[in-house]
């Protein structure tokens, strides 16, 4: 990172050229006190925990690498990629046909929307786990009765994981719908004329010019999006399926050590989102670059005095 | 057979129930500088972004390059068309804006090379050493890896002339290229413009500034509230016009 003065903090020391004034920087007195005192209790907060023997870290050590544990942190992995994978693609398409000009398309996706926002996510995982309640047979075909192609029960096509797979998916995509529309739309007018007038067709319009430039909004959204799910997928757990929280569950069950298996989850949780919240912070400095309010270093390195104001 | 770049026939355009082309009629010829000027509100702009089917035309007819712009004529009907071909079309002329719209996410060369490169399918080799001549010409040989932010209005719009030029259009289209520009960058601008237009191109160019129009074109049109009040040689309209309207605008601006 460069070092860069952030305006209400201490500015550095100008520099001293024999005929100058000598400055005495301005001194926080109050601050140093605050700093020292809540520096103080963050320690020995830190230090409770550490000895308080009930906490019984011992066990967390020894859970924190299980084969169970790290099989749901695996899992808890998967679903979190599948479903955020499929939520954008699929958010991605609702939001252009919600942009669309075509008045059907935008009212399907004004109505998926509505739906999949307007009902809770954890009604939307026990329906797809009981789909087959419904409709015992899945089959491909024409409507009223024409002929159609038999792919199987119910039952065995959707697993608890599809079920899990398809309401996190669904409903996932309905966020980024709003998401990825609010990025659309913030991308300036003049560069839809522009790529007209370059003779772009409307797909390489958005490939090429309005989603990219979209991705700078969408990106901090979609991390905090991307975050809630990688914890949202402990919602499955009502499905019985295996994830980090419900193979720690599993574990206190028969063991009865709740708060250290807890530990141990939220620990994993923890590291995951801080890998997770790094990247990010990558993706949008790549997505910022020509946006940036001060001239960046960018791929010239020479030649360019003027850009190291700032 | 017509040798006009651009004919206009009665065209009309309306943006709900506001009328702001009333039937526009014009041509101009290849190799020739048009200068459109008039109030603003005056329907300039919109009627040069219709030569380029940026937006479409309601009556009348519209000919780029012997080209009805927007509809494809057969047995005695106009058909509208499809997106593709209208983008097909629309390459017969390349567009700078007045807030230049160059693509902020990509540097100056992505630019220039993006629409020769996707558009047309030509190999990126060849088309970014013809984005560096067209660097070099319009004076930002050096400029290729900065974005366009780093780059003041003035350069911006060269790069923006630059983009326009890697498509080799044979027709460009100007809308009020140096309006959002500080006083002291617009003469950069007008440079490369002037130089263009000693190549001979054939340019259309919605501008405020009089002096360009009297040096450079070789016919000024006036517009006023959806028709052409008056339009001929620069020395005609700008010295010794003959309508009431025009006479007023003059007044007014110089």
């Amino acid at each position: 990172m460069q070092q860069r003065s952030i305006p209400g903090t201490r500015q550095e020391s100008p520099p001293a050229s024999a005929d100058s004034i000598p400055v005495v920087p301005l001194r926080h007195p109050v601050r140093v006190a605050i700093a020292v005192i809540l520096i103080l209790v963050a320690f020995s907060a830190a230090w409770d925990v550490a000895v308080n023997e009930r906490y019984r870290w011992d066990v967390v050590v020894s859970f924190l690498f299980a084969p169970q544990i790290l099989a749901g942190a695996g899992l808890t992995v998967l679903l979190t990629v599948v479903s955020m994978t499929v939520g954008i693609a699929l958010g991605t398409v609702l939001a252009i046909m919600r942009l669309s000009a075509n008045p059907i398309l935008s009212t399907i996706s004004r109505g998926y929307i509505w739906f999949f926002r307007g009902t809770p996510l954890l009604v939307q995982l026990i329906f797809w786990y009981n789909i087959a309640a419904l409709y015992p047979v899945i089959a491909f075909g024409l409507p009223f009765g024409g002929p159609s192609l038999v792919l199987g029960s119910a039952n065995v096509l959707i697993s608890p994981l599809a079920a899990a797979l398809l309401g996190l998916s669904l409903n996932e995509a309905a966020y980024m719908a709003e998401i990825i529309r609010g990025g659309i739309g913030s991308v300036d007018k003049g560069q839809y004329d522009a790529s007209r007038a370059l003779g772009m067709n409307g797909g390489q319009l958005m490939r090429r010019v309005i989603l990219p430039q979209a991705m700078r909004v969408v990106l901090p959204p979609t991390g905090n999006q991307v975050i809630s799910m990688l914890k949202g997928t402990a919602l499955v757990s009502v499905l019985a399926i295996s994830d980090l929280l419900y193979s720690a569950q599993i574990i206190y069950a028969t063991n009865y050590q709740t708060i250290p298996l807890l530990i141990v989850a939220s620990l994993w949780y923890l590291l995951m989102t801080t890998i997770l919240s790094f990247f990010q912070t990558k993706l949008e400095r790549r997505y910022g670059r020509g946006f940036d309010a001060s001239p960046r270093r960018t791929r010239q390195p020479k030649t360019h005095p003027k850009t190291r104001t700032a | 057979m017509s040798t006009a770049m651009v004919e206009a026939e009665g065209v009309r355009k309306s943006f709900g129930s506001t009328e702001i082309l009333k039937g526009i009629d014009l041509r101009v010829e290849r190799g020739s500088v048009t200068c459109l000027i008039g109030p603003s509100g005056s329907g300039k702009t919109t009627f040069l972004r219709c030569i380029n089917h940026l937006e479409k035309v309601d009556a009348g007819r519209l000919y780029v390059d012997e080209q009805l712009v927007g509809y494809t004529e057969r047995n005695g009907r106009l058909y509208e068309m499809k997106e593709r071909q209208t983008a097909r079309s629309r390459l017969t002329a390349g567009m700078v804006f007045q807030r230049f719209n160059l693509f902020p996410h990509m540097t100056v060369l992505e630019n220039i090379v993006e629409a020769p490169v996707h558009v047309l399918g030509r190999p990126r080799s060849e088309v970014t050493a013809e984005a560096q001549a067209l660097l070099d010409r319009v004076g930002l040989g050096n400029r290729g890896h900065s974005y366009p932010q780093e780059l003041s209005g003035g350069q911006q719009q060269r790069i923006a002339i630059a983009r326009a030029l890697a498509m080799k259009p044979k027709l460009m289209l100007f809308d009020e290229p140096t309006s959002a520009l500080d006083p002291e960058l617009v003469g950069e601008v007008l440079d490369v413009m002037k130089s263009l237009a000693e190549a001979g191109m054939t340019m259309v160019v919605v501008t405020h500034e009089l002096g360009f129009a009297r040096q450079v074109s070789d016919q000024v049109v006036f517009m006023d509230q959806g028709v052409v009040v008056e339009s001929g040689a620069p020395a005609d309209v700008l010295g010794s016009p003959q309508h009431e309207r025009t006479q007023a605008f003059l007044s007014k601006v110089l």
